[in-house]
């Protein structure tokens, strides 16, 4: 079985994947990528199922020597990765010789990239899922975030000898920032604030915090009054629920969010905005705006869509890969196909709604 | 039949079910009673749920399940509910040292109510507790049902760490700490008893619904059940409830 080492685990990496769905009655976590949605676009570039492992990173990043010749992309955040040195890009997918060492040269924009690899990461699955949950050392590699001295098993690359390639376009990227708007769902505690604590929810802007990670994000600034007490008598989380407590300030409840909380919920955000909060880092602000349900539906569809588009495996969308001297360097473009081309190939109307689309 | 239940969105891909804001044995079973039958739908589009105090949580995938179908699953389970047989309820016996280093705060909860440590221990250990949920972290229940000569309110300053195994009180509830973590409990006792064991299928001892009995034992059992725990030949005593 091939493997990665680890040469340096940086700030903080860990094995996630989707989520470990299913356990939440026993009190287990979900955990999984904070950023599902570029996980999902890496496992895509790579011809990985959607389940598949990968690599959270975190800020720094880690450095990691390629044991074998292994097909990889690396998404979400842009910590300006490097294959032995020279730069490579992020959202397409490359080739890496056996030998190669992927570091990162320092954080560019958002907070969290990922690494997929052809036959994903192959940590035992505890309770159906790879993902880490550190607190209670549950899943991923030994429980924990990896680090030094770590030899971690790839599975065998299911996609075959000569994947085909998939560059995202430059301007299909996401871009993160230092500021966003996001979309909310209303409750399920909303009725628990006064007309003015909703109103300052959905009016001010809020600023992360340190005091953030992969439980939830805490935002700082005008506090959002209750008018019935902050407390409620516990229930279930979700992903992205905004819990105020009797400070008033805003946490957005994560990946590795404990599955029942006594805090009132005045909002959730809709999963195509997750990203967003994935991808902040303290200091940058964030406005909340709330949508109807239906609308919700339709950005996930259209997110989802979105991801179905990279379809590297598919016959006819793209073309083989030319590598040059086997190295990762970025492949001449004519070797990739546009995200948005195969968008539009598979709507079949030519239909390039960008705006339209729920991207990041 | 109980009232139809509130019905909430929690985000774009989950409901909440809620049959009350009370903690209740018969609000609680109607909760449970809806996630057994919608779980047993075996629908696609229903990825999880998950029972609390009051309240289900139906995690759902919108693009395989509308709104309004769901809606209606949960209606017609709901008209259902009287006629669902759960799952036989069993009893198990959590065997506990208590005070001492096991519990440091039970001479406080004696102080506070006037009692003796032993009386105390008489009582928590005089009931069987109602599983109402699964929750915080891995395996730890939330039993509710406290008697009120022993409900104690929680510390005003929380522990930064309490040990694996813990047994505390706050106000009308009782629970077991399966893993060390921080909190802010009354700690009566503890339990050599592993309530989370990956080894296991389920990793748990007792799911919501079940019950938990507490077994005063003495710290020279408590060794003797540890080793068993460690040598993986510990079998728990399990009891359908009467």
């Amino acid at each position: 079985m091939p493997w990665i080492d680890v040469l340096d685990g940086g700030m903080l990496t860990t094995v996630q994947d989707t989520g470990r769905a299913g356990s939440q009655r026993y009190g287990v976590p979900v955990s999984g990528a904070m950023d599902g949605f570029a996980l999902r676009a890496a496992n895509r570039l790579v011809g990985n199922p959607a389940g598949a492992a990968g690599l959270e990173m975190t800020l720094t990043g880690p450095e990691l020597r390629f044991e074998s010749t292994a097909i990889v992309a690396i998404t979400g955040a842009d910590l300006a990765p490097q294959i032995d040195g020279e730069p490579v890009a992020n959202w397409r997918t490359l080739r890496v010789r056996a030998g190669s060492v992927l570091s990162f040269a320092g954080v560019r924009d958002g907070l969290r990239a990922y690494l997929a690899v052809a036959g994903g990461i192959d940590v035992p699955i505890v309770l159906g899922s790879r993902s880490t949950y550190t607190r209670s050392g549950l899943g991923g590699f030994d429980g924990r975030a990896l680090r030094t001295g770590d030899r971690v098993p790839v599975g065998e690359n299911q996609s075959g000898l000569s994947p085909k390639m998939f560059a995202m376009p430059a301007h299909e990227v996401p871009r993160y920032g230092h500021a966003c708007t996001v979309r909310v769902i209303l409750g399920p505690q909303d009725d628990a604030f006064s007309d003015d604590g909703r109103g300052t929810f959905l009016d001010a802007s809020y600023t992360l915090t340190t005091q953030s990670d992969r439980i939830g994000c805490r935002f700082q600034g005008p506090p959002i009054r209750h008018h019935a007490g902050a407390d409620i008598v516990s229930d279930g989380t979700v992903f992205g629920a905004i819990q105020v407590s009797g400070d008033g300030m805003p946490i957005v409840l994560m990946a590795d969010r404990g599955t029942t909380g006594g805090y009132t919920k005045i909002a959730t955000v809709i999963t195509a905005d997750l990203t967003k909060i994935a991808q902040a880092i303290p200091g940058d602000r964030v406005r909340f705006t709330a949508v109807d349900l239906e609308a919700a539906h339709t950005l996930f569809d259209q997110q989802e869509s979105w991801l179905d588009a990279i379809d590297p495996g598919e016959a006819g969308h793209v073309e083989e890969a030319v590598f040059e001297e086997d190295s990762g360097a970025p492949l001449a473009a004519g070797g990739y196909q546009s995200l948005a081309d195969a968008l539009a190939d598979r709507h079949g109307d030519g239909s390039r709604d960008r705006d339209a689309r729920s991207k990041p | 039949m109980p009232a139809p239940p509130r019905i909430r969105p929690a985000g774009d891909r989950a409901l909440v079910v809620e049959y009350g804001v009370a903690i209740d044995p018969a609000t609680n079973r109607s909760v449970r009673a809806l996630g057994c039958l919608l779980d047993g739908l075996a629908h696609p589009g229903l990825v999880e749920t998950v029972p609390t105090y009051r309240s289900l949580m139906v995690h759902y995938d919108p693009r395989r399940v509308s709104l309004s179908e769901l809606r209606r699953l949960i209606d017609e389970a709901h008209d259902r509910l009287d006629s669902v047989r759960l799952p036989p309820a069993k009893v198990v016996d959590i065997p506990t040292v208590y005070g001492g280093a096991y519990g440091p705060d039970l001479a406080d909860v004696a102080a506070y109510h006037g009692l003796t440590p032993d009386e105390v221990v008489t009582i928590h250990a005089g009931s069987e507790y109602l599983v109402y949920m699964m929750g915080f972290t891995p395996g730890f229940p939330y039993l509710g049902g406290v008697s009120p000569r022993i409900s104690t309110p929680r510390l005003a300053t929380p522990r930064t760490l309490v040990p694996a195994g813990s047994v505390g009180i706050a106000a009308q509830q009782t629970g077991i700490y399966p893993t060390a973590s921080p909190g802010g409990w009354r700690l009566l006792g503890r339990t050599p008893v592993r309530l989370f064991d990956l080894s296991r299928t389920p990793p748990v001892l007792f799911e919501a619904g079940d019950y938990v009995r507490f077994v005063p034992v003495d710290a020279d059992h408590y060794g003797t059940i540890q080793n068993a725990v460690e040598a993986r030949t510990f079998v728990p005593v399990v009891r359908p409830r009467e």
